[in-house]
């Protein structure tokens, strides 16, 4: 097939009307609002259902919330959750049903989606999507969020039920 | 007196069954689920978790005791006024059976509402989650939320009844089934409820635990979390769990099981169902025995005098070492491990047939083919007069025994005694040629001794003794005193590790599959075995001048998978002949 170049009138080959119009549209904008954010310096104002990076949360007794049941382990699209369950003492009065807390648990950065499934499928309301986000770092392995980066992340989730503490 | 099969209705449907089924089992022929809790196949039956009521409906008899038929010419049948528990009823002929009623699905409903009034719901910190029962049958007929505003019971949780169970009364449904393991097929009456009512509670006679070799069976018998292994307990997920039908190695009996893994991580065994070996049990001793597959010391890599070193290198040394000694007029023995797969066994006699037959055997053979190719020429070369066992003298087992009890537990610890037996390996009685063997290696005669899968230290043969060896090699799974001593150790495969054959005490041939990959380099034996036979029946070495290592075919193994070591097994056994290890299945066939 043939292509064929379009046919150029003066004006068109001089150039000149086209490069003005382009700067006059620059200048145009030079007295309006910037809306260019000075990132990282700035950061984003995030809207209210932002869902960052997840983490895990600890209750107004400074326990840890999960009881490692590994369901978010399971539900994770990309397998980013890696979990290693470890036993509580079960005699301890603060703790006496639960058994249960994870000895490590891993979230991998570079693989989490931020799509809340972890949060939505959690018996014990212990994992939250923070407003966390932008992620870095220099190494894949830092990217590897362990259990104490986590809570720390996640701070206190305020139980209103305590269900624990019924049993 | 003819044993006919009863006809019977079961939704609509025919199905025909032997007198004496009860209703739940006929209506698996049909292919029809009654929810259950407490029955059991292989459990006498209790009928007290009321879950399996169904409608059970008997033609109408008249004054000549014919069936009454309807105006359609069908017979009629009358209804009970009550539900009845399909458990306990027996069929009988004509009988019509309902089990998605309405009224049905009440009772379930209502059953479920009372098992769930007291039950903790702890699933997320709960083991059985995922394959609970209750759990299951509350998706089916449980209620989005609880009408039961009171206060639950509470009951003793996490109660450590001996040093392998844990028990949670507030979880269990007392549905009895532990009570019935222990008392009839354990043997120990153990266990009972005290107390009544909503506070009824599953508990062990005082100063009574229980302390037989069966009891983690009722952990698999629980259908909810109340009894739980302290062995698996929260070590991992059961949904995550890839079960591989395997065997169990720890005696001769070879119960059925199964090998719970992930990740090339083995967590549980379970067993498996298998009316002619193990029913649906196993001994604990037998299901705690796999710590040792993921043993963090397990050889990873072949060593030649203590170097790692390559696969191929390492399998021509040992041939190459071979051929020298045996060049030099040494003699060669074995000691194969009644451990190993009959594959295994068999390959190792073989290797000892080619190993210590003279190299002027059958010229015509090696004439016409090369005998490393293919199985076939493999055989031509073994063949004359070399049936199994053929080599006395030189190969044996090492015995390993312990004390039997009534029921599962084989006093023979040795899961393939039979199948090294019928390899050649194993002398009759086993370990009777040890003692000579040793006096062989004392003498200076034997040179150089292979040794699969064994301690030989620990069987007579000590590590003075090794030292005399000119050459010693040991394919194993664990580091030991026989593979410290070793010139060559060859890294092995447990067995949730590798395919394979095992015969058990009685005779059955059944089969292992794999379930988790082998540590770094290490490999099924049968693999390295194959390669070595092809290594040592190479032209080169049955010349007894060993040429430069790339004359050897040692890369191209004889048998390509194990499926072709066991036809060549087959083959040359009259017991089997005709068997193909497909054609085993999951449950084994009887030699
Ligand atoms: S947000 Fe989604 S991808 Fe990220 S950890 Fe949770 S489940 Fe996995
Ligand atoms: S789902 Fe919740 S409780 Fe369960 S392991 Fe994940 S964070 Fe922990
Ligand atoms: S026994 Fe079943 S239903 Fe009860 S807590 Fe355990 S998993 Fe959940
Ligand atoms: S502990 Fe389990 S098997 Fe025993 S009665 Fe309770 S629910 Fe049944
Ligand atoms: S299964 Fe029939 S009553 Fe429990």
């Amino acid at each position: 097939m043939k292509v064929r170049r379009p046919k150029l009138t003066f004006l068109d080959r001089l150039y000149l009307p086209q490069i003005l119009a382009g700067m006059w549209l620059t200048l145009k904008h030079i007295p309006r609002k910037k809306f260019t954010r000075q990132y990282p310096e700035e950061k984003f104002k995030l809207l209210g259902k932002y869902r960052g990076a997840p983490v895990l949360v600890r209750n107004q007794d400074g326990q840890v919330k999960c009881v490692s049941c590994q369901l978010c382990e399971f539900v994770c699209p990309p397998k980013a959750i890696r979990l290693f369950p470890g036993k509580r003492d079960p005699h301890a009065p603060a703790e006496a049903k639960i058994e249960k807390e994870p000895e490590d648990f891993v979230i991998d950065m570079t693989r989490c989606i931020y799509c809340g499934q972890c949060e939505e499928v959690c018996p014990e309301q212990a994992i939250f999507l923070k407003k966390t986000f932008a992620i870095t770092g220099y190494k894949r392995a830092e990217l590897q969020f362990h259990k104490d980066r986590l809570l720390e992340l996640g701070g206190v989730h305020e139980d209103p039920i305590c269900k624990w503490k019924k049993k | 007196m003819s044993v006919e099969n009863v006809k019977l209705l079961m939704d609509g449907r025919e199905v025909l069954a032997a007198p004496g089924t009860n209703l739940i089992e006929a209506a698996r022929l049909a292919g029809v689920e009654i929810p259950h809790f407490c029955y059991h196949p292989r459990l006498p039956i209790a009928g007290n978790c009321r879950m399996c009521l169904v409608e059970v409906g008997l033609p109408q008899l008249g004054p000549d005791r014919k069936p009454v038929l309807d105006a359609d010419g069908r017979p009629r049948v009358n209804f009970g006024p009550k539900l009845t528990i399909a458990c306990n009823t027996p069929v009988s002929e004509g009988m019509a059976v309902l089990t998605r009623t309405p009224r049905v699905i009440k009772a379930r409903r209502g059953v479920m509402e009372f098992l769930l009034i007291n039950h903790p719901l702890d699933c997320p910190i709960c083991d059985q989650a995922g394959e609970c029962r209750l759990q299951e049958l509350a998706v089916d007929y449980g209620q989005g939320c609880s009408r039961f505003v009171e206060e639950k019971e509470h009951k003793p949780k996490h109660v450590a009844l001996n040093a392998k169970l844990m028990l949670d009364d507030e979880r269990c449904i007392l549905c009895s089934r532990c009570i019935r393991f222990m008392r009839d097929v354990a043997g120990q009456d153990c266990l009972g409820f005290v107390a009544r009512g909503s506070r009824s509670t599953l508990t062990c006679y005082p100063g009574q635990e229980p302390a037989t070799n069966y009891d983690l069976n009722i952990v698999d018998l629980c259908p909810v979390g109340a009894l739980t292994s302290t062995d698996f307990r929260f070590r991992q997920r059961v949904w995550f769990l890839k079960e591989t039908p395997s065997l169990c190695p720890h005696c001769a009996t070879g119960c059925n099981t199964l090998i719970g893994s992930r990740e090339d991580v083995v967590y549980r065994q379970t067993p498996r169902d298998n009316p002619a070996v193990n029913q649906c049990w196993m001994c604990d001793q037998g299901r705690l025995n796999y710590k040792f597959i993921n043993d963090p010391a397990r050889l990873a890599t072949p060593l030649v005098d203590g170097a790692p070193a390559e696969w191929p290198v390492a399998i021509a040394h040992v041939a190459q070492r071979l051929a020298a000694i045996r060049a030099a007029g040494g003699q060669v023995a074995g000691i194969g491990s009644a451990r190993a797969t009959t594959e295994e066994l068999f390959l190792f006699a073989k290797l000892f047939q080619v190993l210590t037959t003279s190299p002027q055997i059958d010229a015509d053979a090696e004439s016409e083919t090369r005998p490393t190719e293919t199985a076939a020429s493999l055989d031509a070369v073994c063949r004359p007069g070399l049936r199994p066992g053929a080599n006395a003298g030189l190969l044996d087992s090492v015995p390993r025994s312990g004390a039997a009890d009534k029921f599962l537990l084989d006093a023979d610890r040795n899961p393939n005694m039979r199948g090294a037996q019928l390899a050649g390996v194993a002398a009759h009685p086993p370990g009777s040629r040890l003692a000579e063997l040793a006096a062989g290696i004392a003498r200076g005669e034997i040179k150089a001794l292979l040794v699969l899968g064994e301690d030989v230290t620990a069987a007579g043969i000590g590590a003075e003794l090794l030292a005399k060896l000119e050459l010693l090699v040991v394919l194993d799974t664990l580091p030991g005193a026989t593979t410290a001593a070793a010139h060559v150790v060859l890294p092995g495969a447990s067995f949730a590790e590798k395919g394979g054959t095992f015969v058990n005490a009685k005779g059955r041939m059944q089969q292992l599959s794999p379930a988790v990959a082998a540590p770094g380099a290490a490999r099924p034996e049968w693999q390295s075995l194959s390669e070595l036979l092809a290594a040592v029946s190479s032209r080169a070495l049955r010349d007894g001048q060993p040429k430069a290592a790339n004359a050897w075919n040692v890369t191209t193994p004889v048998f390509p998978s194990l499926g072709k070591v066991f036809a060549a097994m087959a083959a040359e056994s009259p017991a089997l002949k005709g068997w193909t290890l497909d054609g085993l299945g999951s449950q084994g066939r009887d030699v």
